[in-house]
């Protein structure tokens, strides 16, 4: 059986297996008019005790809401500007991947709240409260142990990433771009400054920390260190390997169009 | 200002580098208070001023000393790799250290109002009027993206004030050349505990406690500094 319809098969199996909500960053990848504030999928306290109710009522109702306002906003006045462009009337995706090619006196206001949107998304898309997932499992846990060696190599120089970003920020795993149908693109750490994302870079988060002092000021006030290791519990390795499917996905996609 | 003594990091004591370079270096250290914690209220918490100061700032100064001892031992070796690697969390540091000291002086418990004399005739000269520069400082301080400061700096080459805004702890006067005369700390640190997410009220609410005499000073320094 072709490796990717395997992975098909698969990424159905997690569909049935999961709760049935749609994952906070599904409808990036498609145009729509307007987007909703992405639903989390579990309750304000969800998280508890390791990220606090507040912080992810205000990180949500607050910051997130604010992002989504202002990129429904910035996103109506471009294309009501120029009824002619098409990157204005494309998926969040598109626009993250040609950011040089909005126009200037858009650029910025669309860069950081299209950003801030689906940086969000993807966010709330790797945590749960879900004990049962907290093991490194399938292609994910694998690929970073033929990477960085082993798990906790990962985990440190990640750690270390996230605990010595300066200012406002996020760490990332991400894969390169595929160039092929079958085999999986190397995974790669990275880190991006306020609202920038490696999507703009052609890469394919499957796993991100927020950093942004929103993140854990109530809860840890300066301890980042604190919020790093509240993250790593709730690290939902079978959400990774969903968004890391979902990206294949529309990989396979985009080779069959070619 | 007791409270604020008890906090002070570190004292000042010289310190020899090795190999011929003789030079005593001084550690940095955190700058005495003029205030007790509580002295900005309710416009500034207590509790916000305590971290700020002691967990923020102090942080700043020893992780400064901590970049500037590996410096001086890269400088010391001709390891240029090194000394250029440590650019980044000098300037950091640094900075953090440098906009702090201005921050706490910028604001009292008896600050707010408008400034008067020469420094609100050179606003009206190169703002319009007061409002309008309040109003500029205060959005453009508000947009900033991230982590950063606003500032109203003064230009040495034209001998005209101006609103700008750094990023992350970019010191203003290294990196843009105007002298500091007046800082706004938007990390969210400055403000999330009481403001949470509305930065702008925030803004809005800092203008009471505004030390227009620590302003004016700065303003007249800068200017005789020109004149030279």
């Amino acid at each position: 059986m072709h490796p990717v319809c395997i992975l098909l098969v698969l990424l159905s199996c997690f569909s049935v297996v999961s709760s049935g909500t749609s994952a906070p960053y599904h409808g990036i990848e498609k145009y729509a008019e307007e987007y909703p504030l992405p639903k989390l999928p579990y309750a304000y306290d969800g998280l508890e005790p390791h990220i606090d109710r507040a912080t992810v009522k205000v990180h949500h109702t607050g910051h997130h809401a604010a992002y989504t306002t202002n990129m429904n906003a910035a996103l109506k006045e471009w294309k009501n500007d120029d009824t002619s462009d098409s990157l204005s009337r494309s998926s969040l995706l598109r626009i993250l991947q040609n950011l040089q090619d909005i126009p200037v006196q858009y650029r910025t206001k669309l860069r950081n709240n299209v950003g801030g949107y689906v940086n969000h998304a993807l966010y709330w898309g790797c945590l749960s409260g879900n004990q049962g997932n907290r093991t490194p499992t399938g292609t994910v846990a694998a690929d970073i142990n033929t990477v960085f060696g082993s798990f906790s190599a990962f985990r440190e120089k990640f750690t270390a990433e996230a605990a010595s970003l300066f200012g406002s920020g996020y760490v990332w795993l991400s894969r390169q771009s595929s160039t092929s149908a079958t085999a999986k693109p190397p995974l790669v750490i990275t880190t991006s400054q306020n609202q920038d994302t490696p999507i703009s870079e052609g890469l394919r988060p499957v796993l991100v920390i927020d950093v942004w002092e929103h993140a854990y000021y109530l809860k840890h006030q300066n301890l980042r260190a604190k919020h790093i290791g509240d993250w790593w519990a709730l690290v939902d390795w079978e959400a990774v390997n969903v968004l890391d499917g979902w990206w294949a996905k529309m990989d396979v996609k985009v080779h069959e169009d070619l | 200002m007791l409270a604020s003594r008890l906090f002070t990091v570190a004292r000042a004591f010289p310190k020899h580098a090795a190999l011929g370079c003789l030079v005593p270096r001084l550690k940095h250290t955190l700058p005495d208070l003029c205030y007790d914690f509580n002295a900005l209220e309710p416009v500034i918490s207590a509790e916000i001023m305590k971290l700020h100061y002691t967990k923020h700032h102090a942080t700043y100064v020893n992780n400064l000393n901590i970049t500037e001892d590996k410096m001086a031992d890269a400088l010391k070796n001709g390891d240029i790799n090194t000394t250029i690697s440590l650019q980044p969390a000098l300037k950091f540091n640094g900075g953090g250290h440098l906009n702090h000291t201005i921050f706490w002086t910028n604001l009292s418990p008896s600050g707010g109002g408008e400034p008067t004399g020469d420094l609100m005739t050179a606003i009206r000269d190169d703002f319009g009027s007061f409002e309008n520069f309040k109003k500029e400082l205060s959005a453009t301080t508000i947009a900033i993206q991230g982590s950063g400061w606003g500032w109203l700096g003064f230009n040495p080459v034209n001998g005209m004030l101006k609103v700008t805004t750094c990023a992350n702890q970019d010191p203003l006067e290294p990196t843009t050349g105007l002298v500091p005369l007046l800082g706004i700390d938007v990390w969210e640190h400055a403000y999330y505990l009481q403001y949470k997410n509305v930065r702008p009220d925030y803004v809005k609410e800092i203008w009471n406690v505004i030390n227009w005499e620590n302003v004016t000073e700065r303003f007249a320094k800068a200017r005789m500094e020109k004149l030279q």
